[in-house]
């Protein structure tokens, strides 16, 4: 038996293509006679339309133009509400709203077409902002602009407020961030009547386009087939949208009847696509005079963009984290997702978490220096160990110990030595340092129920000649599916890695194993995949064709005699919950995640006072996320997660002009370069968890959520200067300290 | 429908062959590489010159080909990430994005190659703050650059003992 | 690609007098095109109007950095790279090369040019403060012969220059042989690499026994074009740098400039930053000489 796999640096399964450049993402696939398609959308955020005008000299009839009326099923993204339409009919809803699909073989042609339609559109009254929504200035959405609430409650915090030694409120703000995927959205689409739909993209999750393109054309399912291809970065944003331009270039190919390949262009893909829901969150807690937490009362504001895409879940996830790792007796949690007449909003690494973890992480200095410990006493005594209950009532099981985190974290950091060596360097500095950071939780899976609903279902295959394939619609986008799944298939099976290889996730090849999200990959699907790869083993020990111990040749032998013997060698597995697992959905109670991934991060950074610029000089990230499946994906997820919340704490800010996102270019939508990061040092403690792949939980999304507030505290570490809302930009922190100092 | 009559003829050696063709003068060398001659390892990631998914190596220097005309590209020597290491072998820096995870999704990785194979060319020995400089070119969002510049280190210390064997 | 590629034209002539012979017998009809770094992003965005352009990039009459004892001449076509890694100007006219440094990335310097950015004339351009604190001259010639220009006297509104359209930009000219000075350069943008200034600020001083003798203050960002701070400068002669005058000057320097709001920062900010950077200029040049911050 070959040493065991998992918890091995096994190399990148498809590294090697990816630096030869033979990798092919969606815009490298070439068809015979394929038309370029592009998307005609409304220059404004709200109104009703009056008509469309083909204008200039163009010709026009070689051209395929496709509107709501040529959509042959049903005009809508299918997804949870089903609010969205495909194309706009009769009214806009928010800037970039698609209303006209147009495909030529040109594409240069085809961008003077896209410029010569005009869409006439009698504008309506719009809301903006999530203050304008809340406050119902128009209705924009259903009765009362809410696409979701939820109440979270927990022991009487109403009893509170009166024997408290201290209250303290506050309120914080997130912005949109855009995932910035350095690889824009895109498809390639073949269709016609008889054959069905098929599509090839860059995307997170097949089956969503797979749901989607069904009722969108009438077809039975087994006429449309979704294919992943290599694709370039997700984080979210390829989790509900690809259905979108799945389904544009789809009705385009069925009306001209030749392949259709759509590709965005970075500024269509910046304005037009889901971003982070912009947040408000407000706090107010009733604490002791020892600093134990009484009460919590929270209000979680999101703002969803025009439709309810996936705002409820957000919310959810929002919600369920908005209370964080500690123990706190009596919480209420409010929240809601408001509609805007903006682009919809959508899934971006953390969903809701990052928004209402800095609120909380922001909050609970707050709360510390009132009550006067220090940020990590405060935590100390407040967090939650096993055996206790959080926010939703949900016992914990795991052997958790958010202290020894933070003592490790501080240790590696030198924290305490810092904080007093920059509080006597800075004065009278110019450039000052601060130390700050953040404990958190992070979920995996998808919540309560929702792993339940998805059923997942995961195949195994052995081949004639004893080579594995797995079967999953998971999809690589860089995250390290392919070779973790690869890894714990080998490791079950006992075999070297490269005798298992992934199948395409393709519909028509692969179940669906739910989609490429909510650090659920390697927690759930790859469990799927450690008990169907056991089915498979038992599968052949138990028709006598393999000895209980055996060789990676005695293997593929057995392989070779059972599938001449008997046909394809397949197995199944099916999700099952956990029995421990108990959600009640309507009261929002009982057990939100099976498993949660917890951290300590420090930022140690230095603020140039005469610019006001900030710069992270060093950043600490230590978790427990159960056993590493491949320490290398595995830091690589923590080390890129950080880099793209160090983003959204200091640089990445969207500009909003009547609702549209002005700074639609990466020139001036601004994320860290190779200059802007330090190396961050990534720390792992392994708790195994029963129910995960070798012990394995989920990591994926757990580095957007502390970065921000560690950075946030340490700015305030620095400088004094309390800021409560990202990204903080020199420009704010200048006027702030401009105010402080006068 | 291409206006054959407004494009150019542009003669140009790309990974050392000769290649002949017909493009627009103002056509982006991305889109002629990518379209014409079939090599697809340049990426376009904004289309601004800002990310370097693009690059290339334009007579020895490293470039954003989305910002380069195709008449500007007439008797140019293009190397693109196809052609940086003979056939099936591979680059010292490719061997090590391979080894350090310097990889996620790939999007930027021919460019971030481009890249450091320009700077190890031009500094065989970077330290921490040259890498920085040398890679500032080239966006990522799947890394956070740190296995990326392990890869370097990496590369960069298989380059001196290769130069010493 | 959001223009019409069909109808853009880029043609490549044999040499300088026939790129000029050509502008000559159609003033603004043809547009040079240097290397591209801004005017393929324009042409990518849809915001090129003008469609006929001819090709500088392999006119060599244009290259080269010559060296005299009065001065450097830069050819238009000097790239950053060649700047960076020029010796003497490194020695001599170190803020040119801090410039150069931090104008993109490797790919921006080895096709930005020095001509190119001048015409393109962005008030938020990198090198253009420096080469105004370093005196340059422009040269520049038509077919109807060569004339040289201070360059600050060069720009005159926002994208608006001294400029014929039957004119090119042939050299920039350095002055040499001055006493040794202070050099300060400090370009504010939105991140550390890659990125659009905020504020520029490029300044020389000489300073003796902490009065000023000779100073240069020139700013990017602030103002329709980049801007040489004559006021700044008056109020600095022949004073001594304390707190008063650094005060004066700051005064002086906010009647200056008109910063604004954009898509970038804000007015505030520009302006508490120029100001800010004029005092720390200051106040490393009070020590002496050679290059500071």
């Amino acid at each position: 038996m070959p040493d065991r796999i998992v918890g091995q640096p096994v190399a990148r399964k498809e590294a090697r293509d990816k630096v030869t450049g033979r990798s092919r993402y969606v815009d490298d696939l070439e068809f015979p006679e394929l038309l370029h398609g592009a998307t005609v959308r409304s220059p404004c955020a709200r109104g009703r339309i009056r008509g469309v005008h083909f204008e200039g000299s163009l010709p026009w009839g070689e051209f395929t133009v496709v509107t709501a009326k040529d959509i042959p099923g049903k005009n809508c993204i299918t997804l949870i509400l089903d609010d969205q339409p495909c194309l706009a009919d009769t009214v806009i809803n928010h800037p970039e709203e698609a209303v006209v699909l147009l495909a030529h073989p040109d594409k240069y042609l085809l961008e003077e077409a896209r410029r010569s339609v005009r869409v006439d559109i009698e504008p309506l009254p719009a809301v903006l902002t999530l203050e304008e929504s809340l406050a119902q200035k128009e209705i924009v959405w259903g009765r009362d602009n809410i696409l979701k609430s939820i109440a979270v409650e927990k022991g009487n915090v109403d009893d509170v407020w009166a024997r408290a030694d201290f209250i303290i409120e506050g309120e914080y703000r997130t912005g949109a961030q855009e995932q910035l995927y350095i690889e824009p959205n895109g498809m390639v689409a073949v269709a016609n009547s008889t054959d069905g739909v098929t599509v090839w993209g860059s995307m997170q999750c097949p089956y969503y386009v797979h749901k989607a393109l069904v009722p969108l054309f009438g077809l039975p399912e087994n006429k449309v087939r979704v294919v992943q291809v290599e694709t370039g970065g997700g984080f979210g944003g390829k989790e509900e949208y690809p259905s979108m331009i799945a389904a544009h270039a789809a009705l385009l190919a069925w009306k001209s009847g030749k392949p259709v390949k759509i590709i965005y262009d970075r500024a269509e893909d910046m304005a037009a696509t889901t971003k982070r829901h912009p947040s408000r969150t407000r706090h107010r807690t009733a604490v002791s005079r020892e600093g134990k937490l009484l009460g919590m009362e929270i209000e979680l504001a999101l703002d969803g963009g025009a439709y309810a895409t996936l705002s409820a879940v957000v919310l959810s996830r929002g919600t369920i984290h908005a209370a964080g790792p500690y123990l706190c007796p009596n919480v209420r949690i409010r929240s809601r997702a408001l509609a805007t007449n903006t682009p919809p909003q959508g899934a971006f690494r953390g969903f809701g978490a990052p928004q209402s973890t800095f609120a909380l992480e922001r909050h609970l200095n707050k709360v510390a220096l009132a009550v006067g410990l220090t940020p990590g006493e405060f935590r100390r005594r407040n967090f939650l160990r096993e055996g206790q209950t959080t926010a939703t009532g949900q016992v914990i099981r795991e052997k958790v110990d958010m202290s020894r985190l933070l003592e490790r974290a501080f240790e590696l950091s030198e924290y305490s030595a810092k904080v007093k060596r920059f509080a006597e360097e800075n004065l009278g500095r110019r450039v000052k340092k601060g130390i700050g950071f953040a404990s958190f939780m992070h979920g995996a899976g998808f919540t309560g129920s929702g792993e339940k609903y998805l059923a997942s279902i995961v195949g195994v295959e052995a081949t004639r000649e004893g080579r594995v394939k797995v079967l999953t619609a998971s999809t690589e986008i860089g995250q390290g599916t392919n070779t973790i799944l690869c890894q714990i298939a080998a490791d079950t099976l006992g075999l070297d890695c490269d005798r298992v290889e992934m199948a395409p996730a393709d519909t028509a090849a692969v179940p669906n194993s739910g989609p490429t999200v909510a650090s659920r990959t390697c927690m759930i699907v790859g469990k799927l995949v450690e008990s169907a790869a056991l089915a498979l083993k038992q599968t052949l020990v138990g028709s006598g064709l393999l000895p209980a111990q055996y060789t990676p040749e005695e293997f593929a032998q057995a392989c070779t005699r059972y599938v001449e013997k008997h046909g394809a060698l397949k197995t199944f597995s099916q999700y099952q919950q956990p029995p421990e697992i108990q959600w009640d959905e309507e009261n929002y109670k009982g057990d939100a995640y099976g498993a949660y991934g917890w951290a300590v991060y420090v930022a140690e950074l230095s603020v140039d006072t005469l610019t006001c610029e900030v710069r992270v000089d060093d950043f600490i990230a230590v978790q427990e996320v159960g056993t590493i499946i491949n320490p290398v994906l595995a830091s690589g997820q923590i080390e890129g997660g950080v880099a793209q919340a160090i983003g959204f704490a200091l640089y990445e800010n969207v500009v909003w002009h009547e609702g549209r996102m002005a700074n639609s270019q990466m020139t001036n939508y601004i994320i860290p370069t190779s200059m802007d990061v330090p190396r961050i040092r990534v720390y792992f403690e392994e708790v195994p968890y029963a129910y995960g792949p070798a012990g394995a939980k989920g990591l994926g999304e757990l580095p957007m959520d502390g970065t921000a507030p560690a950075i946030v505290n340490a700015i305030e570490n620095a400088t004094g200067i309390i800021i409560d809302q990202i990204p903080v930009l020199p420009e704010q922190l200048m006027e702030l300290l401009e105010v402080s100092r006068a | 429908m291409p206006d054959e009559a407004r494009k150019v003829d542009v003669a140009c050696k790309v990974n050392g062959r000769d290649h002949s063709i017909r493009v627009y003068p103002m056509a982006r060398l991305l889109d002629v590489l990518r379209e014409e001659l079939h090599l697809t390892g340049a990426k376009e990631g904004c289309g601004e010159g800002e990310c370097g998914a693009c690059s290339v190596f334009l007579n020895g220097q490293l470039v954003n080909s989305c910002l380069i005309p195709a008449a500007q590209a007439h008797n140019a020597e293009i190397t693109t990430i196809e052609g940086i290491a003979p056939a099936e072998s591979l680059h010292a820096v490719q061997q090590a994005f391979i080894e350090a995870g310097g990889s996620q999704c790939g999007i930027c990785t021919p460019g971030m190659i481009m890249a450091a194979v320009n700077l190890l060319e031009r500094v065989p020995q970077p330290n921490e703050e040259d890498v920085r400089v040398g890679l500032a070119g080239n966006l990522c969002r799947c890394t956070g650059y740190t296995k990326i510049f392990e890869a370097v280190v990496r590369a960069c210390r298989q380059m001196r003992e290769q130069v010493r064997a | 690609m959001r223009s019409y590629l069909p109808d853009y034209e880029l043609v490549t002539l044999a040499s300088l007098s026939e790129a000029l012979a050509l502008m000559g017998r159609e003033p603004g009809a043809w547009k040079p095109f240097a290397g591209g770094t801004d005017l393929m992003v324009l042409l990518e965005a849809g915001k090129l109007p003008h469609k006929k352009f001819f090709s500088l990039w392999h006119l060599q009459e244009l290259r080269g950095i010559r060296v005299t004892p009065e001065a450097v001449t830069l050819g238009s076509l000097t790239t950053y790279t060649e700047v960076l890694s020029h010796p003497l100007l490194q020695q001599e006219f170190p803020l040119l090369c801090r410039a150069a440094a931090e104008t993109g990335g490797v790919a921006t310097q080895n096709r930005g040019t020095l001509g190119g950015n001048i015409a393109n004339a962005s008030p938020a351009a990198d090198s253009p403060p420096v080469l105004l604190v370093y005196d340059a001259e422009l040269e520049l010639v038509s077919a109807a012969g060569s004339r040289r220009i201070p360059y600050h006297e060069f720009h005159t509104g926002y994208k608006q220059m001294r400029l014929a359209p039957d004119e090119l930009i042939r050299s920039i000219h350095l002055p040499r042989a001055r006493p040794p000075r202070a050099h300060y350069y400090r370009k504010v943008g939105t991140r550390r690499a890659q990125a659009i200034s905020k504020v520029v600020f490029a300044g020389t001083a000489r300073v003796e026994a902490g009065v000023v003798r000779d100073v240069r203050v020139a700013l990017g960002s602030v103002a329709p074009t980049v801007l040489r701070c004559f006021d700044t400068e008056a109020a600095l002669l022949g004073k001594k740098i304390d707190a008063v005058t650094i005060a004066d000057a700051q005064a002086a320097l906010a009647a200056e400039i008109a910063p604004i709001d954009d898509i970038r920062s804000t007015m505030n900010y520009r302006r508490h930053v120029s100001l800010r950077l004029l005092e720390d200029f200051l106040r490393s040049s009070q020590g002496g000489n050679g290059p500071s911050a």
